[in-house]
C-alpha cells in the first residue's frame, strides 16, 4: 500500500469514528458531517470578491450591501447544506441473495426525525453511480444501493458516502457511514454444463412426496424463481390487488435428484464445480424438480421448495469459506 | 477520496423558465441606462428565449449566437467609442447575459447565468443607490435565488422555492448588517476610474454661459442638507440670508464667465463678526471641488481649504456624499485690505465688447464721479425701472450678451442679471466678479433639515468699494425680490413653465415629497453615506476605542462566529419526539421485539401484520388480528386520515390497543426455531 492510499485508508477510519462496520442505526452526528465548498462555491466567492472590489472601487454603499447579503447567503448555505444531513439515521435494510456477476442491491433504510423533508440527498458507494432520494419529515424510506457481486460468498456492504448540495449547490455537505450489512452471493451458474443427471430416486421411497408437476396440490404466495406457466393466472384476475399465487402440483412419479459433488470429474477445480451444482440446481428448480446436493462434509435431503433452494444455494455460495 | 461519476442531467424547462423570470427582474431596472437598440436587441432576445420555452423547442445553433454576439459587441464599441468604461461594460455584460439564456443547456450554463445575474444587479447601483433601487434588487436577487434552489432541485415547488430563497436571505440579513457595519472600509476608488463613471450629473460648474444655470435650475436632484445645531436648531435663518456660497468667476471673455486664479490656505481672511451660525452640511457627490457655506464661514472642514475669493476647496473632488460640520457669520464683510493682483483681475474685461453698454458706464462715471456705490445704485436702478423680465427661458443671445440683454431683450436669468451687473461695473472701473452657489432652500417639516436642490442655483454679484470690502449685490434681488426672499415658484410669473413640483396644486404631492425626502436623508446619512469616517465615528460611539481594520476583523469575526454558532444550533435543534402515531408504532414494534417479531426498518405497516399473522401459531390468531387493526390504524393515520377529530379517535384506539398488548401476560412462543 503506498502512502497516498494509507493515507485515505486512515482518514476513512477517523471519519468513520472507529472501524468498520459501525452498529446500527448510524446516526450522522455533527461531528461526522463535513462541509467544504463545492467548485461552484468557488466560482461564487471569486465572483462576490470581483462585486466587492467594484463597490470599492465605484464607492457603491449598496454595492457593499449586495456583496455582504449574498457572503451571508453562502454563510447560510452551508448551515442549510449541513441541516440537510446532519441526525439522519441509517440502518441496513433488505438485501436479497444474488448470483456472482449481477449487482447485489444494498437496501439502506434511511430515517428522518425531523419536521421537514430532506431533499436531494444523494448516496454512493466506492466507484458506484450515485442515487437522489427525498427523505419525507417524520418517516423512512429505503434507498437501494447497487453493488456488482463479483465473487461468491458473503459481500460485506463498503462505506457509503452520503452527500447533499442542497439547497444552492454552492456547498456540499457530506458523511461516511458504513453500516454492518452483506450480501449473500451465489456461485454464477456455469453457463457450460453437462445435463442434469437424471438419477432414479431412492428404491422403496415412492411414498415420498414433492413438489412435482402432475396434480394440483394447492396454492401459495408466488415467488420470483417460480415458472410462470404455474401462476395462477385466473385467480389473479378474480382479485385486485392481492399477491401473486403459484399452483403447487404433486406428482409422485417426479423424479428425486441427487446432486452430488463426486458426481463430477475428478481434475475439475472448486468454482467450476460449484458453478455447475448451482446450475443443476437452478435448472431442477426451474422444472419442478425435487433435489438433494451433497458436498463434501455437508449434505441436504430433497425437497423442491424455496426455503431448500436458497439453503443449497448459500451451502455453495459459502462452501469453502466459513 | 472515492468520487461518484458525474453524470450531467439536461436542464428542465422549469429551471430555464425560472432564470428567465429572474433574468426579466435584474434587467428591467437597467433598461433606462442602456441605449435603446441594446434594450430593443435584449428585449427581442429573451422574447425568442420565452417563445422557445413556451412551445419546447430547442435553443438556437452557437453560430447564431457567436454572430449576435459579436455584432453586438461591436455596436456597443460604435456606441460608446469604447469597449473599457463602466456604460459599455454595462452593456457587454447584459449582452452576454441575454445571450446566456439561449445558450443554457446544461446546469453549468445556467450557474454562469446566475452569477452574471446577481452581477446585474450590482451594477444598477452605478446609476443609482435610492431605495427603491435597494427594493428592486432585493426582488431580482430573491428570484434568482430561488432559481438557484431549483436548479439543485427542480422538484421543488415554485412556492416553496420562492419561500427556502426568502428564509435564506433573511438568514443572511444578519451576516449582512454585520459585515456592513464592521468590515473595515476603503475610501475608493482603488484606481483610476473610468473617464464615463460620472456621467449624467447636474450641478455648478466652473463657469458660467448665459442658459447655464437656468438650466440647472429645472433640475430637482438634491445639492446639499443642512441641519442646524444651535441657536438655529428649529428655525433655519431668513431665506434672504441664506447665500451658499461656491465658485466665484472673476474671468469674463464675453460670453463666458470662468474661475480665476485662487490660491488656498489654511488661514481665514477675515475676522469673525456678528452672529453665528452653526450647522452640518450633508453634500451630495458633484465630482467638483468645492464645499458649499453660508457666507462667510469661518471653520474649514478637514476636507477643505479656504481659497482667497472666500469659497472652499475641497483637496479632491466631492466623490461620495460628504458631511461636514461649519460655522458662518452673515455679518463679516471681508477683503477690505484685497490684493492689488485680485482687484486687477476684478477689473479686467474683453476689449471691444458690449460698446453700448461701456459708453452707458463712461456717462455714469461723468455724471456720479468717484461715488462707486452710487454707480452701482444707479444699475439697480435700471434694472428696477427698464421693466427687466425674471424668467427660465430668457431669448438666445448674440456676440454682445451684455449689450442684447441690456438693451434689447431685458429678459433673463439669474445668470444674466449678475453678470450685467458685473460688467457695467467693470466698465464703470469698480472692481466686482460673479459668485455662483445656491439660494435658499426648503425646510423639511418632517426632519427640520434644510433641502437646497439643484433648482436653487444662484448667481449674484460682488463690487469692491474702497475702505468697506467686498460687498455683496444681488440683481436678481432688484427685479425679483420674491426669488430670494421667498423661492423659485413664487418669483415666476404666472403662465412660465415651472418644475412639476412648484406647482401650487400639488400641496399634498409636497407633503408625502417632505416625507419621502426625510427617509431618504436617513437612507442617505446611514446607508449611502456609510464611509470610512462615518464608520469610525459609529464605532467610536460604541465604545471602540481605536476602530482601526484589525480590531474591526477581530469583533466582525468573533461576532459573525457567534452567530453561526447561533445558526448551527438551531440547525442541530430537532424534534426529536416522533410524531404520536409513529411513537404508538414504534412502541409495538419493541413489544413484540420480546419475541423476536420486530417490525424491519423496510417493512410497512401491511407487510409486518401480514408477517405477524404469518409467523404466529394459530392459536395467537387473535393477536395477528390485533396487530393487523393496528397497522390499519396507523397508516390510516400517516397516510390517509385529514379529519382532526376523528384523528385524535383513532390515535387513543391505537394507544389503548398497544398498551393492551403490552400488557399481554402470555408469551408469543419464540419463532425461529421453527427452521
Amino acid at each position: 500500500m503506498n502512502l497516498a492510499a494509507t493515507l485515505q485508508e486512515r482518514f476513512f477510519r477517523w471519519a468513520l469514528r472507529g472501524k468498520a462496520p459501525e452498529a446500527s442505526p448510524v446516526i450522522l452526528t455533527q461531528r461526522r458531517v463535513y462541509v467544504l465548498p463545492t467548485r461552484q462555491g468557488l466560482a461564487y466567492a471569486v465572483s462576490l470578491l470581483v462585486m466587492l472590489v467594484g463597490a470599492i472601487n465605484f464607492n457603491l454603499s449598496l454595492g457593499y450591501a449586495l456583496v455582504f447579503l449574498l457572503a451571508g447567503l453562502g454563510l447560510t448555505a452551508i448551515l442549510h447544506a449541513f441541516r440537510n444531513l446532519v441526525q439522519l439515521r441509517i440502518a441496513p435494510g433488505r438485501c436479497e441473495p444474488v448470483f456472482a456477476g449481477e449487482s447485489a442491491n444494498f437496501g439502506i433504510v434511511l430515517t428522518n426525525r425531523r419536521n421537514e423533508t430532506r431533499p436531494a440527498v444523494r448516496l454512493h458507494l466506492p466507484g458506484q453511480e450515485s442515487i437522489e432520494v427525498e427523505i419525507p419529515a417524520q418517516s423512512s424510506m429505503e434507498a437501494r444501493l447497487a453493488l456488482p457481486a463479483l465473487q461468491r460468498g458473503w459481500l460485506a456492504l463498503p462505506r457509503i458516502t452520503i452527500e447533499t448540495n442542497y439547497p444552492l449547490g454552492l456547498i456540499r455537505a457530506w458523511s461516511y457511514a458504513a453500516p454492518e450489512q452483506r450480501c449473500l452471493v451465489y456461485p454464477a451458474p456455469a453457463e457450460v454444463a453437462p445435463p442434469v443427471p437424471a438419477m432414479p430416486g431412492e428404491d422403496g421411497g415412492a411414498a415420498r412426496v414433492v413438489a412435482g408437476m402432475e396434480d394440483f396440490a394447492g396454492l401459495r404466495r408466488h415467488q420470483p424463481a417460480d415458472p410462470p406457466r404455474h401462476v395462477a393466472w385466473k385467480a389473479a384476475a378474480r382479485q385486485n390487488a392481492g399477491p401473486l399465487l403459484t399452483k403447487l402440483f404433486t406428482g409422485a412419479a417426479a423424479h428425486t435428484l441427487w446432486f452430488d459433488w463426486n458426481m463430477l470429474p475428478a481434475g475439475q477445480d472448486v468454482e467450476t464445480r460449484l458453478a455447475v451444482l448451482t446450475r443443476w440446481i437452478c435448472d431442477a428448480r426451474g422444472a419442478g424438480l425435487a433435489w438433494g446436493l451433497s458436498l463434501p462434509g455437508s449434505e441436504l435431503a430433497p425437497a423442491g421448495d424455496d426455503e431448500h433452494f436458497h439453503a443449497c444455494l448459500k451451502l455453495l455460495a459459502l462452501y469453502g469459506q466459513e | 477520496m472515492a468520487k461518484s461519476k458525474i453524470t450531467v442531467p439536461p436542464l428542465v424547462a422549469k429551471q430555464s423558465l425560472w432564470l428567465f423570470g429572474s433574468a426579466l427582474l435584474v434587467l428591467a431596472p437597467l433598461v433606462p441606462h442602456l441605449p435603446q437598440w441594446l434594450s430593443a436587441l435584449t428585449a427581442v432576445t429573451l422574447l425568442w428565449r420565452g417563445i422557445l420555452l413556451w412551445r419546447q423547442a430547442p435553443l438556437p445553433a452557437r453560430w447564431l449566437l457567436a454572430f449576435t454576439g459579436i455584432a453586438g459587441a461591436a455596436g456597443i464599441a460604435l456606441h460608446f467609442h469604447n469597449l473599457f468604461g463602466r456604460d459599455p461594460g454595462v452593456a457587454l455584460l447584459v449582452l452576454l447575459f441575454s445571450l446566456k439564456l439561449l445558450e443554457m443547456r446544461t446546469p453549468r450554463d445556467a450557474f454562469a447565468v446566475v452569477l452574471l445575474g446577481y452581477f446585474l444587479s450590482l451594477t444598477q447601483f452605478f446609476y443609482a443607490q435610492n431605495i427603491l433601487n435597494a427594493a428592486l434588487t432585493m426582488a431580482g436577487v430573491t428570484s434568482t435565488t430561488a432559481a438557484l434552489v431549483v436548479l439543485n432541485h427542480w422538484r421543488q415547488a415554485p412556492l416553496r422555492a420562492v419561500r427556502l430563497a426568502g428564509l435564506m436571505l433573511l438568514q443572511a440579513i444578519p451576516f449582512m448588517l454585520l459585515l456592513f457595519v464592521l468590515f473595515p472600509r476603503v475610501q475608493g476608488p482603488l484606481w483610476g476610474l473610468p473617464i464615463d463613471a460620472y456621467s449624467g450629473l447636474t450641478g455648478l460648474s466652473d463657469s458660467m454661459t448665459p442658459g447655464s444655470l437656468s438650466q440647472l435650475s429645472q433640475s430637482e436632484a438634491i445639492a446639499f442638507r443642512v441641519k442646524f445645531v444651535g441657536k438655529f436648531e428649529n428655525k433655519a435663518p431668513p431665506q434672504a440670508t441664506l447665500y451658499w456660497r461656491g465658485p466665484v468667476l472673476s474671468q469674463f471673455d464675453g460670453r463666458s464667465w470662468r474661475i480665476g486664479r485662487v490660491f488656498a490656505s489654511g488661514r481665514l481672511p477675515y475676522q469673525a463678526s456678528g452672529e453665528a451660525v452653526d450647522y452640518v452640511v450633508t453634500l451630495e457627490p458633484h465630482f467638483k471641488p468645492w464645499l458649499f457655506a453660508l457666507e462667510f464661514p469661518v471653520s474649514i472642514p478637514a476636507e477643505g481649504l479656504m481659497a482667497n475669493d472666500y469659497e472652499i476647496l475641497a483637496k479632491t473632488p466631492v466623490r461620495a456624499r460628504l458631511r461636514y460640520e461649519m460655522r458662518s457669520y452673515p455679518a463679516i464683510v471681508p477683503g477690505v485690505e484685497e490684493s492689488p493682483a485680485v482687484l486687477r483681475e476684478a477689473l479686467q474685461l474683453p476689449p471691444r465688447s458690449n460698446p453700448r453698454a461701456r459708453a452707458l458706464a463712461a456717462r455714469w462715471r461723468e455724471e456720479l464721479g468717484a461715488d462707486d456705490s452710487a454707480i452701482a445704485r444707479s444699475m439697480l436702478d435700471l434694472y428696477r425701472r427698464q421693466l427687466f423680465v425674471y424668467t427660465l427661458s430668457p431669448p438666445l443671445l448674440g456676440e454682445h450678451s451684455v449689450d442684447e440683454f441690456l438693451f434689447d431683450t431685458r429678459r433673463g436669468f439669474c445668470e444674466h442679471f449678475s453678470a450685467g451687473f458685473v460688467f457695467m461695473m467693470r466698465a464703470a472701473g469698480i472692481p466686482a466678479r460673479v459668485v455662483t452657489g445656491y439660494q435658499g432652500g426648503e425646510v423639511n417639516p418632517v426632519d427640520g433639515m434644510l433641502v437646497v436642490r439643484q433648482s436653487d442655483a444662484h448667481a449674484w454679484a460682488e463690487v469692491w468699494l474702497r475702505g468697506r470690502g467686498w460687498i455683496r449685490v444681488d440683481p436678481t434681488a432688484a427685479i425679483a425680490p420674491s426669488r430670494i426672499e421667498l423661492n423659485l415658484a413664487r418669483a415666476l410669473p404666472a403662465g412660465e413653465v415651472r418644475p412639476l413640483i412648484a406647482l401650487p396644486a400639488f400641496v399634498w404631492l409636497a407633503q408625502m415629497r417632505y416625507r419621502w425626502d426625510a427617509l431618504a436623508n436617513v437612507w442617505n446619512q446611514w446607508v449611502i453615506g456609510y464611509n470610512p469616517q462615518r464608520q469610525r465615528d459609529l464605532l467610536a460611539s460604541l465604545g471602540m476605542r481605536s476602530p482601526d481594520w484589525r480590531q474591526m476583523t477581530v469583533v466582525l469575526t468573533l461576532v459573525c462566529g457567534v452567530l453561526l454558532l447561533g445558526f448551527t444550533a438551531w440547525a442541530l435543534y430537532q424534534r426529536q419526539r416522533p410524531v404520536p402515531a409513529l411513537a404508538a408504532w414504534n412502541r409495538l414494534s419493541r413489544i413484540l421485539a420480546r419475541h423476536g417479531l420486530a417490525r424491519k426498518p423496510w417493512e410497512g405497516p401491511f407487510d409486518y401484520a401480514r408477517r405477524i399473522a404469518a409467523t404466529l401459531p394459530g392459536d395467537k390468531a387473535a393477536l395477528a388480528g390485533e396487530v393487523a387493526r393496528i397497522a390499519e390504524i396507523y397508516a390510516r393515520l400517516r397516510y390517509g386520515e385529514t379529519d382532526a377529530v376523528l384523528a385524535g379517535q383513532l390515535l387513543q384506539e391505537m394507544k389503548v390497543r398497544v398498551s393492551r398488548i403490552g400488557r399481554l401476560d402470555a408469551p408469543v412462543p419464540a419463532v425461529g426455531s421453527r427452521v
